[in-house]
């Protein structure tokens, strides 16, 4: 961990960090607007990395935890009233309880048959919120009475210490000796077991770790939006965008999956005027990465370097 | 009455629910290949076959031949352009192919359905069907085309399973399932039976994405539910197993004809996740999986 505060990776991350958290002196609410949906979605996307670049673990439904997080701090707020933070704290714990009753389950089943699980629960839930839609608002959206603030800057500064502070805590988690369990457990679980690891107990807290900051970021989310609907929060495509970002930005690398959501979004907003295509070109690209550099944008900057 | 009409409807969408799974679970069974295009891939061939006979004008026959068409030049390319590289590549950790196969498969799927929205629209297309006109069986009154599909399936998977225990490639395959080294030793090249396979696949995607666009019409936001049910009918019935493919097939066709009919069509879905879920609790390989 000390070597981290020396390394170049270090340096470079306060470096970024220090120029994004200049940037509402300078640039329009537009781009303001769109770096803090992003960040927000970097979240997403680090907490799924460590599910799965840590914990082995293919989870198809990060919305799932999203969601649950999401629509619980919107409707508490919308039902009760209540202030928006404790709204956003209860979503969060409740995206925890969801995610534990997800895993405990699942948890039992590896590889294609806990990515099923996970993408039914999303499908599960997408029914649930149309079904229920005299409180969820069904599929036209529940709108949130409140907002944390409407200054586009102060939005722009709380998404990124958010992300800031989820990075510091998720990226110290991966590289403290849980993070090195996970990692074994993941790789090869019966050796991990046998050197007298508790492997379900580590992987039930990356879930629940996972969970939080999901849960988290979705509620601050839906804060920002001032509405929450299935295609935003929910919706399997919102899934694979976290699962595209976390893969492209380099999986394992925790830091690379916000660069990896970082770059999707702003790579979509400015493909946005090739109108139909830009879903397929950013596929395309991500499909090219996955192919040609498995390692994502951090993870070929880093063998790099390790090289030289 | 009602329960006839059940009866009937159900088995036409069981049976065109067990023609898609087939081809997904085979693939899996031989290559261990989860392939996420597989919506696309439907999708993809009841769209060409709409085109061609709708845009083209060349009649219903050459329409559906050319959406089969369609099909397995798709899967070729889902094999060559995504999946071999992935399989053959020596950056990617072994454990780890399986979600990179995923995660590729899952883009390619995405490619094809932007592409297919890009040139002709999101809106729902309906083949023309190759037999017109109802029927009354047992007083219910049934498109002739609904029968049609049953029987085309049902023929289809015969066919299959011929092919797979009667002729010399099917017993080849069958030993590449159980045990590809095995094969490789005995001096048959894994790489040819792989394409046998994806050829196989491909038609069958075909023809179960032809008739589908005949039976209830697609669109490309049909990909994402196709390439789903196919994985749960899969998983449900053990990944690999072909015959536990097609009674979970036929499980689920019914348990959402019986939903939509009783209780509303809204909740179709719901009875079908919540009986995966609890299958995967208590038996996780699925109805006939081996562990």
């Amino acid at each position: 961990m000390s070597t981290f505060f020396t390394s170049r990776l270090f340096f470079v991350s306060l470096a970024l960090v220090i120029i994004a958290a200049t940037l509402p002196l300078y640039v329009s609410g537009y781009v303001l607007g769109l770096l803090t949906v992003a960040f927000y979605f970097g979240v997403f996307a680090m907490a799924w990395d460590l599910l799965f670049g840590f914990a082995g673990e293919v989870n198809f439904g990060p919305t799932f935890l999203i969601g649950v997080g999401a629509y619980t701090a919107g409707i508490l707020n919308n039902q009760f009233g209540w202030s928006v933070y404790l709204c956003i704290l209860l979503g969060a714990l409740a995206s925890v309880i969801a995610g534990l009753v997800l895993a405990l389950p699942a948890l039992r089943v590896r590889g294609p048959y806990f990515g099923l699980t996970t993408l039914v629960a999303v499908l599960m839930l997408q029914n649930f919120i149309v079904v229920f839609a005299d409180l969820t608002g069904g599929e036209i959206g529940l709108t949130i009475p409140d907002v944390i603030t409407i200054n586009a800057g102060a939005n722009y500064w709380i998404a990124l210490g958010f992300m800031t502070i989820s990075a510091a805590i998720l990226y110290g988690l991966s590289q403290s000796p849980i993070g090195l369990v996970l990692q074994a457990s993941g790789q090869d679980p019966v050796q991990a077991g046998a050197l007298g690891f508790n492997i379900v107990k580590h992987k039930l807290a990356a879930f629940v770790v996972s969970a939080f900051f999901s849960g988290l970021s979705g509620g601050l989310l839906v804060f920002y939006f001032g509405t929450a609907s299935v295609g935003t929060v929910v919706d399997v495509a919102v899934g694979v965008n976290v699962i595209v970002s976390a893969v492209l930005g380099g999986r394992r690398t925790v830091l690379g999956a916000a660069l990896g959501a970082i770059f999707l979004i702003v790579a979509g907003e400015f493909l946005r005027p090739t109108g139909e295509l830009a879903t397929f070109i950013v596929s395309a690209v991500a499909l090219l990465v996955v192919l040609f550099f498995p390692g994502g944008f951090l993870g070929a900057a880093l063998s790099r370097e390790a090289r030289s | 009455m009602r329960a006839f009409q059940i009866l009937i409807d159900g088995f036409a969408i069981s049976a065109l629910y067990a023609l898609g799974a087939t081809g997904f679970t085979l693939i899996f069974g031989v290559s261990g290949v989860l392939n996420l295009s597989h919506g696309a891939i439907m999708v993809a061939a009841a769209v060409a076959a709409w085109a061609a006979a709708s845009i083209l004008g060349v009649g219903t026959y050459a329409g559906a031949l050319i959406g089969v068409a369609v099909a397995l030049l798709t899967a070729f390319a889902t094999y060559f352009a995504v999946v071999k590289p992935i399989q053959d590549s020596r950056r990617i950790p072994n454990e780890e192919k399986e979600i990179f196969v995923l995660t590729g498969t899952l883009l390619w799927g995405i490619m094809i359905q932007e592409l297919i929205a890009y040139f002709f629209t999101n809106n729902a297309k309906t083949v023309l069907p190759i037999v017109e006109g109802v029927v009354e069986i047992l007083g219910v009154r049934t498109p002739k085309n609904e029968i049609f599909t049953a029987i085309v399936c049902c023929l289809v998977i015969a066919l299959l399973w011929l092919l797979v225990n009667r002729t010399r490639t099917g017993k080849a395959v069958l030993a590449a399932s159980m045990n590809p080294r095995g094969v490789t030793l005995l001096g048959l090249e894994l790489t040819n039976i792989y394409i046998v396979v994806w050829a196989i696949y491909g038609i069958l995607a075909g023809i179960a994405g032809v008739l589908l666009g005949m039976f209830l019409g697609v669109s490309s936001y049909s990909v994402g539910p196709l390439t789903a049910s196919a994985f749960s009918i899969v998983v449900l019935g053990g990944l690999g197993s072909v015959s536990g493919s097609l009674i979970a097939a036929f499980v689920v066709g019914y348990l959402e004809t019986l939903t939509a009919y009783l209780v509303s069509p809204a909740y179709r879905t719901i009875p079908a996740l919540l009986l995966l879920v609890f299958v995967m609790y208590i038996r996780p390989q699925g109805l006939l999986g081996r562990r």
